[in-house]
This record gives structure tokens, sequence and C-alpha cells, in this order.
């Protein structure tokens, strides 16, 4: 029997996927209208279910609880249940993924509202809202594969939502394979468990986790891998497909193909940050092995400094937010490679809502604009658009980390954490982040400054403000942005026990806020000595830079871009990874399928063996007709032979 | 007295001529009918003498269903030699290759 919290978190889940399947199979008969009170209704009531739960579990600290729902498989010893794991980590989750589903599904009333999809748009965003609560919810990696495939499965219909644009089918085609690529490592993670435990609930594997770290297992011949290491770096895998880490990054981008709206909750506030969640919900093992831990940091560097420095160069506002996304789930990776699971998950929760706030805030700029994307054709929109305007400055400020906004508090967590590590390539990490504090108010003030500021183009001239229905869900993302940050900062990561408990594991010896505890005097004090840390003036560095290129001296921009020509063409090619996936891995793979074709299959296949086969029998066939002569006297002569032959048997006895 | 290895011999001989008749003869169907026919004539020969000399009848009898059998044999095989003669309008045995593989 399940416990009362248990059935409402099942309920949560349930409520948008009930909503998910009126809208999508009733959506023509029931209209519009009724589409969209359904499903906002329903994911309303998720949200109210969750805040509760999160106000219980974890904001008066009661205990977690684990239920099993129905057994989905049994085989043998293996069992795979159906159950929800409900603690401080997934209480947290489900409130920020109900939130931003919610905003987004009112959001998405005044910015399909012309749409023929609209009822399939709905349904689309709720099925998701299901699959990532499912996800979040599952106390067993089976479960979690099952969600994590449903909402790769909806980013996969709702990126080519406008099935008749190219672009939008191939960007969803490529979101897909690309998240496949990592779907493999996630799959081989979980048969490793399976192999080495036999079991693959969260609380089994993470309580016989010693057994993992004594096994090992010989890769390659003479190359023993440390099982715990194996797994952990399999799952991270699996990570950096969803989560978009270098290399596996390159669907990101593309995705902005989709409506603005799935682009803020899907590629930007909940989805993608599901890599980041796994890896925290994971913390028992990846504790163990820091060999893991100093990928997982490198990666999320490498991610962090140099896809930052590819919004430069981009001229679309939506692909400019997307490489910015990449660029902070770079920043969340390295806060997870540096053990401070807490300043990851702080800095997801903040993100969700500025980028979000961010997106939605340049959706509104694109509808005003009649989908128009492009940031040269816009300029001087701040007088036609002051909410739109001023909830993307507030967005922006959080994210380029001025305090007091939210993503001040993550970052500065997730650059003291850093500098604390002491894995190999830390100090690598530490470079990057910090670079990535100049770079990231550079962007996004870059894409401010050309969207809002300068001389009005006549497309902006036109522009007019939102209707309400989209300027409430920003105000509402506005309001986590600017006061979530110095809200959770004590909570999550300095109280005792933390916000998020015993849901995250850290070794001791491995506790990054050490130091920080000790000096933290509360969120006010820590927003007003911001000025004595170098974090703080890279920020304002990054934003006085972005005016200074964009607005006061652009002449200068033009001859850094002639001066440094090939760096810019780097930049603007983004490293070569779409070219090096072109050649190498399409065309390799196709030469590979021409190969298997024409060698194995036409040649060995077809000739050899179907076709070579009868010409075998022909052959004989060939030799054999010329026995057959049709002459009566050739058979009885053959007859006579016989008989001679027999006879000699018999008579001679040979 | 004629001996019984006379006999055997001179059913060796009507033998080789009815293989011999088979063989060489390339021409008539009917020959080569009357060639079994003498195969089955030595075979007949080669009964009757054993019969006789070791006095048992056994070997008489059976001459008489091999007999019957050519009879029934030469009675068929010319019926179907008049349907080929029909048919083909020809008896040639050299052309009679429909077999040919």
């Amino acid at each position: 029997m399940l416990q009362p919290y248990l059935w409402i978190a099942l309920l949560v889940s349930v409520l948008p996927l009930v909503g998910a399947l009126i809208a999508g199979l009733f959506g023509k008969t029931i209209g519009r209208r009724a589409t969209h009170w359904v499903t906002i209704t329903l994911v309303g009531i998720a949200f109210v279910l969750a805040a509760y739960l999160f106000y219980r579990i974890v904001w008066l600290g009661e205990p977690a609880e684990e239920g099993v729902v129905y057994t989905w498989v049994q085989s043998g010893a293996f069992r795979f249940d159906v159950g929800v794991l409900l603690d401080r980590l997934s209480a947290t989750m489900i409130f920020v993924v109900t939130f931003v589903s919610l905003v987004v599904h009112i959001y998405t009333v005044g910015y399909m509202a012309e749409d023929p999809g609209y009822t399939r748009f709905f349904s689309y965003v709720s099925l998701f809202t299901f699959a990532m609560l499912i996800l979040v919810l599952a106390n067993n990696f089976f479960l979690m594969f099952f969600g994590w495939e449903g909402v790769g499965l909806v980013s996969y219909l709702l990126i080519g939502f406008w099935f008749k644009r190219e672009s939008a089918v191939l960007g969803s085609l490529k979101a897909f394979l690309v998240n496949r690529v990592g779907d493999i490592g996630f799959v081989l993670a979980i048969a490793c468990l399976l192999m080495f435990l036999g079991n693959v609930d969260y609380h089994t594997v993470f309580s016989h986790v010693t057994e993992l770290t004594e096994k090992s297992i010989h890769l390659f011949p003479g190359v023993p891998v440390s099982a715990v290491t194996l797994v952990c770096v399999l799952l991270f895998i699996g990570a950096m497909g969803k989560s978009a880490q270098v290399p596996l990054h390159v669907w990101l981008p593309e995705s902005m193909e989709g409506p603005t709206p799935i682009s803020a909750l899907i590629h930007a506030a909940t989805m993608v940050t599901a890599g980041i969640y796994m890896v925290a919900r994971c913390s028992p093992l990846f504790e163990y092995s820091s060999i893991a831990l100093s990928l997982v940091m490198v990666i999320g560097a490498t991610t962090c400094f140099f896809m930052g420095l590819l919004a430069f160069t981009q001229y679309d506002i939506k692909r400019v937010i997307a490489y910015s996304t990449l660029s902070q789930l770079g920043y969340m990776t390295v806060a997870l490679g540096a053990s401070a699971y807490d300043a990851a998950i702080f800095h997801l929760i903040t993100h969700a809502f500025f980028k979000a706030l961010l997106f939605l805030a340049a959706g509104s700029v694109i509808i005003a604009l009649h989908h128009e994307q492009d940031m040269r054709k816009m300029g001087g929109l701040a007088p036609f658009m002051p909410v739109t305007y001023l909830t993307f400055v507030i967005g922006a400020v959080s994210m380029a980390a001025i305090p007091p906004f939210s993503g001040f508090y993550s970052k500065d967590a997730i650059i003291a954490a850093v500098q604390a590590s002491t894995l190999p390539g830390a100090s690598y990490a530490y470079f990057c982040a910090m670079a990535g504090a100049v770079i990231t108010p550079l962007y996004i003030f870059r894409a401010l400054f050309l969207t809002f500021h300068g001389p009005a183009k006549p497309l902006s001239k036109k522009a007019k403000e939102s209707p309400w229905v989209i300027l409430i869900p920003l105000i509402a993302l506005a309001i986590p942005s600017v006061f979530i940050g110095a809200v959770l900062i004590g909570p999550i990561l300095f109280f005792n026990p933390t916000l998020l408990g015993d849901a995250i594991f850290v070794l001791p010896s491995h506790h990054p806020f050490v130091h920080m505890a000790q000096e933290f005097q509360g969120a006010k004090t820590m927003a007003l000595t911001a000025g004595f840390h170098l974090t703080f003036w890279l920020s304002l560095g990054g934003i006085v830079a972005a005016w200074f290129f964009n607005m006061g001296y652009p002449a200068l921009t033009d001859w850094l871009k002639k001066r440094f020509s090939i760096l810019y063409d780097i930049l603007l090619n983004k490293y070569g990874f779409d070219e090096f996936n072109q050649r190498v891995l399409v065309r390799g793979t196709r030469r590979l399928g021409y190969f298997f074709y024409d060698i194995s299959d036409l040649k060995f296949i077809d000739g050899v063996i179907v076709n070579g086969s009868g010409k075998l029998i022909r052959l004989l066939a060939g030799v054999m007709r010329r026995v057959q002569t049709g002459y009566l006297y050739d058979y009885a002569f053959i007859m006579m032979l016989g008989l001679v032959a027999f006879l000699a048997w018999y008579v001679l006895g040979l | 007295m004629v001996s019984l290895s006379q006999y055997l011999m001179f059913a060796a001989i009507l033998f080789g001529l009815g293989v011999a008749g088979i063989m060489i003869n390339r021409k008539n169907i009917i020959v080569l009918m009357m060639s079994i026919e003498l195969i089955l004539l030595a075979v007949n020969t080669n009964f009757v003498a054993f019969s006789h000399f070791l006095n048992n009848n056994t070997g008489q009898i059976f001459v008489f269903f091999i007999l019957t059998v050519a009879a029934a044999e030469a009675a068929i095989g010319l019926a179907i030699l008049v349907v080929i003669y029909r048919h083909k309008g020809t008896i040639d045995v050299e052309k009679l290759d429909l077999l040919k593989g």
C-alpha cells in the first residue's frame, strides 16, 4: 500500500498525461478553448500538488517515501517495478518542472494562437510534462529510462512540430540521432548494473556501491577498469546526450527550429537538465570514481567556455540563447564534477527560471515581429515593448550573475566549488568557469542591445506589446529569477541538513563547501560583498564590453572580425563539429553502408550464396546432361555396364 | 549327348548376339525388340538346361512365365511402336532422342 504522499506524486505525473490524451484524441472535437482550459487546469492542479509536496518534503523536511505502484516485468531473478521515489531531490524537481510547464502552457495560448496545430501542441507539451515527471519520480533506472526516452520522443516531435519546414524536420532528426548516441551509454550503464548487481533500484544500487568499487572488468585485454568508473562514465555519456555536452551538443542549436514555448520548456528549463539531474541522483556512484568526476568536470568546462564563445557569431536570437543554454549546462556539469551536486541542482533551478524567461521574452519579440528571428532586423524595441524588455533585462542580468539576482548565487557557488576541487583538470575547469563568467554577460547583453536598443529598424517600429496571456508568464518567471537565488542559497548549500538532504551523497573528503560555509553569513551579505570577488568584476566587465562592442564602437567589432578573421571563421563554423560529423560520421556511415550493401550484400550474399548456388547447380547439370543422350542404345549400354559391374562384383568377389 | 557347358555356351552366344544387336543396331526399333527377345531366349535356354541337368522342373516352369511376360512386353512394345510411328512418322532409333538432356 502506498503512502498518501506517493499517491499525490503519482497524481502529479498522471494529470498531465490525462491532459495530453484529452488534447490529443479529442482536441478537434472539443475545440481550441476547451483544449487549453483542460490542459492548463490539469497542469495547474499538478503544480499545486507538487508545490504542496515540495513544502512538506523539502521545506518541512518530512522523510522521503518510496513505493512500488506495480510490477512491470518479472523475469527470473530480475524484477522491474514502476516505483515512485519521493525525496527532497525529486520533490524539488517536480516543483520546478510543473511550474515552468504551467507557465509555458499559459504562454502557448498567446504564442500559438494562429497555429493550425494548436491542440496537437498542447497535447505534446502535456505529454512532455508527464514523461519528465516520470523521469524525475522514478525509483529505478528502468523507469527513469522510460521517462528519459519519453522526453526524447516528445522533444523530437516538438522540434519537428512545423513538419512542413525542411530545417525543422532535419533538426528533429539530428536531435533524435544524437540523443540515441547518448542513450546507448545509458542503456549500457543499466546493463552493467544488471550484470554486476542484478538490480536497478536506486536504493539497492547505491547501497551496494562498495561491491562495484571492488569489481573490475577488462574492457581491453590487460586494461582493467573499475566497475564503478565504467558505470559512471557510461551514465555520463547518457547525460552528455541529453544535456548537450561536447561533443554531443550539436543537436541543441538545431532544436531551435521548434516553436519558442518548447525551446523554453524542453530545451532550456527541463529536459536538457535531465542529464544533470541523473548525475546528481547517481552521486553515490560518482563519488567513488574520481576518474569519472574528472571527466565530467573537463567536459563541462569545455562546454561552458567554448560553446559560450559561439554565441557571439550568431544573429538568430533564439540560437544565441541556445548557445547560452549550452554554456550554462556546462556550468552545472562542472559543478557535478566538483562534487558540488547541490550547487548544480541550485543552478539548474535558477537557470530554469531565468532561461525560460529569456526564451519566452525572445518569443514575445518574435511574435511581435511576425516570426522574425534575425537580430540584425530588430533594434530599438525597448520603447515599443516595455514589459518584454524589462523581463528580458531581468533574465539577462540574472544570467550575467549580477547580485542580487538569482544567477549570481548559483554561479558563484559553482565557481567557488571548482576552486576548492582538487581533482585533475580542476584548474582547467576553474579557468573555463572564470572565462565563462566574462562571456556570459557579453553575449546575452549583445543580444539585449541588438534587440532592444539602438536605432529602431523599420520592422520594429510596427511592433506592439504582446497580449497579457504572454506577459503574465514572463512576469511569473521574472519574480523567481530575481529572488529565488537569495532565498535558496542558504538552505540548499549551507544549512544542516541541506535542502536536498540525504538525496545527495558526498564523500567527506570531497565536500566542496567547507570553506565557503564558514564564510557564509547570509544571502544579503554575500550580495553586498560581491565587489570583493573577481567574478563580479568579470561579469560587469562583460556587460561593459558588450555595450562597447555593439553600441559604443561597433566599428571596432568589425575591425576585430577582420583582424582575427581566422578565429572568427572558426567560431562561425562552430569549431567544425557539424562539418566533422557530416564528413566523418555521416559520410563514413554511408560509405560503410555502401560497402556492406555492395560487397557483403550484393556480391557475397546475392552473388555467391544465392546466385552462386544456382550457378553451381547449372554448371554441374551442364556436365551431367551430356550423359542423357536420348538414344536407347546408350541407355542399354549403360545398363550392360552396370550388369557387368555387378556380375564382376558377385563372381570375382571384388 | 549334348553337355551342359555346350548349352551354356550356346546361351552365352545367343546373349552376346542380343546385346550386340542392341548396341550396334542404330536404325530400327523392331530389330532392337528382337534383340531383347534374343537375350530373353538366352536366359530361357539356361533355365531349361539347368532344369534338365539338375532334375528340377521349377526352371522349366519359370521359362513359361518368362515367355508370357516376353509376349506381353512384345505386344506393348509393338503398340508403342505403332503410336510412335503415327506420331513422328519414323521408327529410326537415331531420331528418337526426346530424352536428350
